[in-house]
């Protein structure tokens, strides 16, 4: 059907450009939370697979994904059909949404707002892989992921055409989508690869907290974009999104440290970082579909539990390296699940869930969806990654992980901090032969070869 | 001459280099280094992982002296340098055969 451009709000689509703006800071924040919680020698890596996921997800997005998660269902419900390859037909409506839900926002922008979404969710996974995933490989994983993973899944629960929204499944922003999805991507992935070398031996410190703990920031500020804007519209449902997420987030983050002040003495950076981070993640599908006094028990819990939840790995021997696992998966299914005693119909959309008279009916569409997003995650992960481990490799060896994934992968170093460090400008690089002279001498014979050398 | 080595505890650097300038000592060299006496290290905890950290941040100085002078400057340093704690750190004096100043050429005590 074909969009009706005369019924755009031009509020609403202001608030929905500026919250896809949002949401993209929230990767190179991500970036830094990851990057500050990894070793010196691989803060880059970790940086380089963050930024370059915005590179390969949007180019993916314009080209196929789009069209898989959000056209009218194709491929048996799988996924959405190949109907708006490369971004074609922006004049029609996008599917499924009509009647009530007919959007106010022209569809390019929700293209643009979705995208975000994207590309965030596979570098969520680069946490449980940190330090050791070969940067080639990482870039299969991602184009492939998206495509066989993320895209139908957002289909099943974001899509009005998707079977888990038809089923009345309530994800508000992707608490089953990304979070609940990445975290069972990164255990996959983390079982796939293996652990570290020297993992519960060698001291693995974060090499710099307030790089963490401003990616924590930048984060919490984008994610105002990721839960609000989900609401598609400058209005109330928009207010309880922002209000329950920052209620939640705050309460997360005392739970988490509350936790810490009790178990191990000392309430901690990284743990306050960590519990807002749980928080975001808890609140993300229950954004509109709770009171603020729903998201501050269920922040709290959220908090706490994930505060619990990230000694799981010492425990059954698998090497989440950043929690993706302790926090994402376990605070995106919680967030899930919470809504079905929290759910209340107060808030404009939804139903009520155990604690507003609903019975367990939303309980049990909510533990559909998770057991479906996550059950579908793990297992479609597992399979990418055992085959691209067969066929290229996903890990960096042994030497190359002890010596760090910036001067093998990258050829950088990220700090430059000493004064003795020796070495000369070796020219221009040009493929690793064939000397390229700098300073005027034309003939690389002429010159000591440096290039040739180097 | 002798050469009076000293790895003490890093906030206490600016006492011991006051009471060295006091003393007429006039120039040392610090550098910052890392290790651990009967202190030990200590544990770190990050989300509930607990870190036994071996080396603890120290500050080194260097200091070449008169034969005469020696005793005396590993007195000024280790009553500026003292907290009475575990973990003060440690003093101790070398010969040293040579000494020359870059500038001048200058040889032996001239150089101090």
């Amino acid at each position: 059907m074909p969009f009706d451009f005369s019924k755009i709000d031009t509020g609403a689509t202001a608030w929905v450009l500026a919250s896809a703006a949002l949401v993209l800071l929230m990767t190179p924040g991500l970036a830094f939370f990851y990057g500050g919680m990894v070793r010196a020698k691989n803060v880059l890596g970790m940086l380089m697979q963050n930024y370059v996921a915005i590179g390969i997800v949007s180019v993916l997005w314009v080209l196929v994904a789009y069209s898989l998660a959000f056209s009218k269902s194709g491929f048996g419900g799988f996924a959405g059909n190949l109907h708006q390859l490369g971004l074609g037909h922006m004049n029609q409506q996008v599917a499924g949404y009509t009647g009530p839900l007919a959007q106010t926002i022209p569809p390019l922008v929700f293209v643009a707002f979705q995208l975000m979404f994207a590309v965030i969710t596979p570098a969520l996974i680069t946490g449980a892989t940190a330090d050791r995933l070969k940067f080639g490989a990482y870039v299969v994983f991602i184009a492939i992921w998206v495509i066989v993973v993320y895209a139908p899944i957002a289909h099943w629960v974001f899509s009005p055409e998707g079977w888990l929204f038809q089923k009345g499944a309530e994800d508000f922003a992707g608490g089953t989508v990304v979070h609940a999805n990445a975290g069972a991507a990164g255990l996959a992935l983390a079982l796939v690869i293996g652990r570290r070398v020297g993992w519960k031996k060698d001291p693995m410190r974060p090499h710099n907290l307030p790089f963490t703990l401003l990616g924590a920031g930048l984060l919490w500020f984008g994610w105002f974009g990721f839960n609000a804007g989900s609401a598609l519209g400058a209005n109330n449902l928009a207010g309880y999104a922002f209000v329950n997420t920052n209620t939640a987030t705050a309460a997360a983050m005392l739970g988490w440290i509350l936790v810490e002040k009790l178990r191990d003495g000392h309430p901690t950076t990284l743990g306050a970082a960590s519990g807002a981070v749980a928080g975001l993640v808890a609140i993300t599908p229950a954004a509109g579909f709770v009171s603020p006094m729903g998201a501050l028990f269920l922040g709290l819990i959220a908090g706490a539990v994930c505060a619990l939840a990230v000694s799981l790995k010492y425990r059954f021997g698998f090497d989440d390296a950043l929690d993706v696992v302790g926090v994402h998966l376990v605070g995106g299914v919680a967030g899930a699940l919470l809504i079905g005693f929290f759910g209340t119909k107060a808030t404009g959309v939804g139903i009520n869930g155990l604690f507003y008279g609903g019975g367990w009916h939303l309980m049990k569409l909510q533990a559909i969806a998770v057991g479906a997003a996550v059950g579908y995650s793990f297992v479609a992960t597992l399979v990418i990654g055992k085959v691209l481990d067969l066929v290229m490799g996903l890990r960096i060896t042994r030497d190359q992980e002890l010596e760090g994934m910036d001067t093998v992968l990258h050829a950088e170093t990220a700090y430059e901090f000493g004064t003795v460090q020796g070495g000369t400008f070796g020219g221009l690089s040009s493929g690793g032969h064939g000397a390229v002279s700098i300073g005027g001498a034309s003939a690389p014979s002429a010159t000591t070869g440096a290039g040739a050398q180097a | 001459m002798k050469l009076v080595t000293a790895v003490i505890k890093p906030f206490k650097l600016d006492d011991v280099k006051t009471a060295l300038e006091t003393f007429g000592v006039h120039g040392l060299t610090v550098s910052e280094v890392s290790g651990y006496g009967r202190q030990k290290g200590h544990t770190e905890v990050y989300r509930g992982a607990e870190y036994q950290v071996d080396f603890v941040p120290k500050v080194r100085l260097d200091v070449v002296v008169a034969d005469d002078d020696a005793a005396d400057v590993v007195d000024v340093i280790v009553k500026a340098a003292s907290t009475g704690q575990i973990g003060d750190g440690k003093v101790w004096t070398t010969p040293v055969d040579e000494l020359v100043r870059v500038r001048t050429g200058e040889r032996g005590p001239d150089a101090l």
